[in-house]
């Protein structure tokens, strides 16, 4: 059987992407096969590690549980698009580095993209509330502890850059 | 882990995709939030000939608030219905059950309505339809549209009264009558998990403070969400009762008798915090 083919444009961190995709193909291989963004990491494929969260239209979902003809029209943050507009590390891959929140590195683009989302909704969160945040993403190296440090560095980056760009 | 080869239908009126279920709908999935339906497909546990995508029926992305009670569009994301604060004030249990809904990020995709036609006996939203009577409105080219009481609609494990060819289109979850408060709460091994046991508890109390009406409503006891009257009884011998009441099973996560140990512990707190919600 030929596989039917469907044609989407897909906003991908402000650059509209076209492609030629089956029906079956999943967001997060649309993103990393097609388009040879590989930041987004497969883990579970199931919805359960969090490793492949991504922002669509500004909200974070799972990539592995979105097909990409579904995300046709929309637009798409993947961890590429989380930096500051000149490539330099945005705020939460900065605190990232300041608090050593990865070892091996595979999970960090679900944390960084479902930390950059949840900042702009809380902005300046306890350290509970930072648990709770991250509590849909599995790490199995660093046991958390940095993570959650990086989740308040990473609050307190933003408000100074955005002070500092006032 | 990737989905089986699958021809896909995007419909952009609800009356397209009403029509494809018509054509197709024993070989096809309605494919809406797909945070169950997508996992399935990646773990070849099923693999329908046909998916029918309703992601693109904005007619039917709402959550709306009346004198009667709330309104959930099919594709109204979990996240949608935890934020509308209308909804919350007029039936506050929906916000109170939507919170232990898996993790934030699921609920910013899974649909309140897809939760309800997938029938999952461990998801919360079908015993939260079921605690308060609510319906589900169902719409097919063959039969129109009809309303199923949510007492006939989980039929049995992931399986609803939602026909092969119906789209359902709207869950409908009254305001609580009087005085009355409700309550959520479970057990899961971490957070976000499906729940070993969860309970929620409505109770009506009159103006003195006495109590009318309570009932609790239970998943991951059974194979269906199961509701007990527990009205009458003071709440640590309801919670007795209603656990005596239930059948669990063992599985890995948990035995039955610690699930109905959990039942006893859980209800009988819910139905407090619950009374103490209204009571005067």
């Amino acid at each position: 059987m030929t596989e039917q083919v469907h044609q989407i444009t897909v906003t991908v961190n402000g650059v509209a992407r076209r492609g030629e995709v089956p029906a079956r193909r999943l967001l997060a291989d649309f993103l990393r096969m097609d388009l040879g963004l590989t930041g987004t990491h497969l883990g579970c494929e199931h919805g359960v590690c969090g490793a492949c969260t991504l922002l669509l239209d500004g909200v974070p979902v799972r990539s592995c549980l979105i097909l990409a003809v579904s995300a046709d029209g929309h637009a798409v943050t993947t961890v590429e698009g989380c930096c500051e507009a000149g490539g330099e590390l945005g705020p939460v891959q900065q605190a990232f580095q300041d608090c050593h929140g990865l070892q091996c590195g595979f999970c960090t683009p679900g944390f960084i993209t479902t930390i950059t989302a949840y900042l702009e909704e809380n902005p300046k969160p306890t350290e509970e509330e930072a648990r709770e945040a991250i509590g849909g993403n599995l790490c199995r190296c660093t046991g958390y502890q940095n993570i959650v440090k990086a989740v308040l560095r990473a609050a307190d980056l933003k408000r100074e850059r955005e002070s500092a760009d006032e | 882990m990737k989905p089986p080869p699958v021809v896909y239908h995007g419909p952009d009126t609800v009356q397209e995709a009403v029509r494809l279920l018509a054509e197709h709908g024993g070989h096809a999935k309605v494919l809406a939030g797909g945070q169950s339906l997508v996992p399935m497909l990646n773990m070849r546990l099923t693999a329908p000939a046909r998916l029918i995508d309703v992601n693109r029926l904005d007619e039917l992305a709402y959550v709306r608030t009346d004198l009667e009670g709330v309104r959930v569009g099919a594709l109204a994301r979990h996240a949608d219905v935890e934020r509308a604060t209308h909804a919350f004030e007029a039936v506050p249990l929906l916000r109170q059950a939507v919170r232990s809904v898996a993790h934030p990020t699921i609920r910013n995709r899974g649909t309140t309505v897809g939760s309800l036609v997938h029938a999952d006996p461990c998801a919360e939203m079908p015993a939260v339809l079921l605690l308060l009577d609510g319906e589900v409105l169902l719409r097919s080219d063959r039969a129109g549209e009809r309303v199923v009481k949510a007492a006939d609609f989980f039929v049995g494990p992931m399986e609803s009264a939602c026909e092969e060819d119906e789209l359902a289109i709207e869950a409908y979850f009254p305001r609580p009558k009087g005085r009355t408060g409700t309550d959520w709460r479970e057990l899961s091994r971490r957070n976000g998990d499906y729940a070993m046991c969860g309970v929620g508890t409505s109770v009506r109390v009159d103006e003195t403070g006495a109590v009318t009406s309570a009932k609790a409503a239970y998943i991951g006891m059974g194979p269906v969400p199961s509701v007990v009257d527990v009205t009458g009884a003071d709440f640590s011998a309801a919670a007795e009762h209603a656990a005596d009441q239930l059948d669990p099973e063992d599985d890995i996560h948990a035995s039955a008798e610690y699930r109905r140990h959990l039942a006893r512990v859980l209800t009988a707190r819910s139905l407090k915090a619950a009374y103490e919600a209204v009571a005067p």
